[in-house]
């Protein structure tokens, strides 16, 4: 589903990826977990298709197409959502016009035909019950206003009614009590599917005790320096991320 | 000199045949005007309140006086009707009135709405005071020009406690015509105790006309009464000069919302005297300059009483090479203790040749006043915008989602849901694509 190669990126003329490779598959949960300023956000971001990050070499297929050369929406279209590590308030925007909008822009995009009001309704409540969100979240503007934990969920929330192929999630758990970490956390597993992958970009191995990923991967320096299953994050739990910066990267040999 | 003294568009202005109404003291104070407005001139750039509006460009034209031709012109009327405003209406086409597009059949007892003609006809003492005015200032030029000039508005007297349900409607639309006209206006529009009135006025106009208009309105808001005033311009290719004079008396209160959807050039001085205690005044205002439209408010409040309170937030969306100007000067008299007043202008500038000069002005001579004001020029918020775009919207889409949001933040509290909405809908599709 998602493959990439080589990848490296620059910010403000500062390298910050560089050369990951990386292969999520239909169905697989990756974790990408890594000490502050490793890049984790960096990698979410250029997947998503933010301004700013200048991609100076490698490749990132989506499905076999070139995903670095599509435009944030067509991204979105194709099945990319990024839950973002801070959400963005929007004032005056309306957050049920806001999620109607953004359903039908993608529809239209896959050629699909719009949901009209009563169905687009339907599917909303239907998916606000399942995250456990009250009804009131609809008709407030997006995002503003909301704690950090009902932002965090309101991405989730997000996905649930986009339903895309591939899941990022950057640092959903941060910031968030046990509660609503488990709330979070629920809301993902509901949406694993064999269809569905998903990256987990995070900083601590908690969320991973709650969504049990299949792959774990280190980043640090700007690159994959280790990867392995889920006894990986317990490893890293004991141990930190001290002296993780110095290892070679993974399969580079000694 | 801080003037123009001659150029195409004052003498065109000044050689218009005066209007004689066989009224002594009218007469006098047109006659007055005239010879004020020709011996001062048109105020230039370094006048303060023309500094961002230059007149040069609009001076080389010449404007003809008069429309005879005003009654019969064709106009729809479609291009005024408004969801939720179907009350007593009153229409002017080039500055005349027209009875045929009018509807004073719905006017309630205890009130008065008329043709300036008409009342001036009937019965003029009442309207001494008001119309014979001179103004002192050289930034004054076009309100002296519209004291000489205007022969036609509206008079609206709500009656002490009468509170009228249904908003009254007043239309001003300019029709095509060649050579382009000069056309005038003045209102004169009284609340008595106690009153409540909703007032819903509109500037309109084709693309294909490039009049200059003048409108001058002075609206007395007695005692306790209360005000909804709704002023949606779209007057297309209009030149259009205007001066609305609020005065609020104790306990009265006046709301307005102001949307500049359209004019080549246009100008809006908005006088504010909040004379009787406890008054209040909440302003909101929007105004949108595309292609290469200029729109300049002057808004200023004077607080002259205790525990008087002000609220103005305009905002400014400026495209293409558009240009907009906003000077809000907010001023609490000595004596006019415990008075709050807050002002505020934000701007979007959606491309690189649009411009918007900003000045709140806050001057206070009183005790225990809360006073704030603030004025910002940016573009869109980057974030908000590749938030939406991760969502599936596209660029375009997402820019208008945004603009249509930062713009309807002041018209939230229009009473009316139907007109409100309305209006958000008038705006989104001024927005550009």
């Amino acid at each position: 589903m998602l493959k990439i190669e080589n990848l490296h990126v620059r910010v403000a003329g500062k390298e910050i990826l560089k050369g990951i490779d990386l292969e999520v598959r239909a169905g697989e949960v990756h974790a990408i977990m890594g000490p502050n300023g490793a890049g984790k956000s960096t990698l979410g971001n250029v997947l998503a298709g933010r301004d700013g990050y200048e991609v100076t070499a490698g490749t990132v297929a989506f499905n076999g197409v070139d995903l670095l050369a599509m435009a944030p929406e067509a991204r979105a279209a194709a099945g990319v959502f990024l839950a973002f590590q801070y959400p963005v308030e929007i004032p005056g925007v309306n957050n049920t016009y806001f999620l109607r909008t953004a359903l039908n822009a993608q529809r239209k995009q896959r050629g699909e035909k719009d949901l009209d009001s009563m169905q687009f309704l339907k599917l909303v409540r239907e998916k606000l019950k399942v995250m456990n969100l009250p009804d009131d979240l609809l008709h407030r503007a997006v995002n503003e206003g909301f704690s950090g934990g009902e932002k965090k969920r309101n991405e989730i929330f997000q996905m649930a009614l986009l339903e895309p192929q591939l899941a990022i999630l950057d640092e959903t758990d941060s910031g968030l009590d046990i509660d609503a970490l488990k709330q979070v956390a629920a809301g993902v597993n509901l949406l694993r599917a064999p269809t569905r992958g998903f990256l987990m970009i995070t900083h601590y191995q908690r969320l991973l005790d709650y969504v049990v990923p299949d792959f774990v991967h280190v980043l640090a320096g700007g690159r994959i320096v280790e990867s392995g299953d889920k006894s990986l994050a317990m490893r890293l739990e004991e141990t930190g991320y001290g002296g993780i910066a110095e290892r070679r990267p993974a399969g580079a040999g000694a | 000199m801080s003037s123009m003294a001659s150029s195409p568009l004052l003498a065109s202005l000044l050689e218009a045949p005066l209007p004689e109404s066989g009224i002594a003291w009218l007469d006098a104070a047109r006659r007055g005007n005239r010879e004020a407005a020709a011996a001062a001139g048109l105020p230039d750039t370094r006048v303060e309140a023309w500094k961002y509006t230059s007149l040069r460009a609009l001076a080389r034209h010449a404007f003809a006086g008069g429309d005879e031709a005003a009654v019969g012109r064709a106009v729809d009327r479609a291009s005024f009707a408004l969801p939720g405003v179907d009350g007593p209406r009153l229409v002017f086409v080039n500055g005349v009135f027209r009875a045929d597009l009018s509807d004073l059949a719905a006017l309630p007892d205890g009130v008065v709405l008329q043709p300036l003609s008409r009342a001036l006809a009937e019965d003029p003492e009442p309207l001494r005071f008001v119309l014979s005015r001179h103004y002192r200032d050289v930034g004054d030029a076009f309100a002296r020009i519209n004291a000489a000039s205007a022969v036609d508005g509206v008079v609206l007297r709500v009656g002490a406690g009468v509170r009228l349900a249904a908003p009254v409607q007043l239309v001003f639309a300019g029709a095509a015509a060649a050579p382009a006209l000069a056309w005038h206006a003045r209102n004169v529009i009284e609340l008595g105790e106690g009153s409540a009135l909703a007032l819903v006025e509109q500037h309109l106009g084709e693309d294909a006309q490039s009049h200059l208009a003048t409108l001058v309105s002075d609206i007395e808001v007695r005692e306790r009464a209360t005000l909804s005033h709704v002023l949606l311009q779209q007057a297309g290719g209009a030149n259009l000069i205007r001066r609305n004079g609020l005065r609020l008396h104790a306990g009265a209160h006046a709301s307005m919302h102001v949307l500049e959807l359209g004019g080549a050039m246009v100008r809006h001085d908005l006088q504010v005297a909040l004379v009787g205690d406890g008054a209040r005044f909440d302003g909101r205002g929007v105004f949108m300059p595309h292609g290469r439209r200029h729109v300049d408010t002057q808004l200023a409040i004077r607080h002259e009483a205790r525990d008087t309170a002000s609220s103005a937030h305009w905002r400014g969306v400026a495209s293409d090479r558009g240009r907009g100007v906003f000077r809000g000067a907010v001023l609490v008299a000595p004596g006019a203790d415990g008075s709050d007043a807050n002002l505020s202008n934000k701007n979007l500038l959606l491309s690189r040749d649009a411009e918007i000069d900003t000045k709140p002005e806050l001057e206070i001579y009183a005790d225990e006043v809360q006073a704030a004001h603030g004025a910002t020029v940016g573009q869109l918020d980057e974030r908000a915008l590749f938030y939406l775009r991760s969502r599936g919207i596209g660029l375009a889409e997402a820019r208008a989602l945004l603009t249509g949001a930062f713009c309807r933040a002041v018209l939230g509290d229009i009473a009316g849901v139907p007109l409100r909405e309305h209006l958000e809908t008038l705006l989104m599709a001024q927005l550009p694509a």
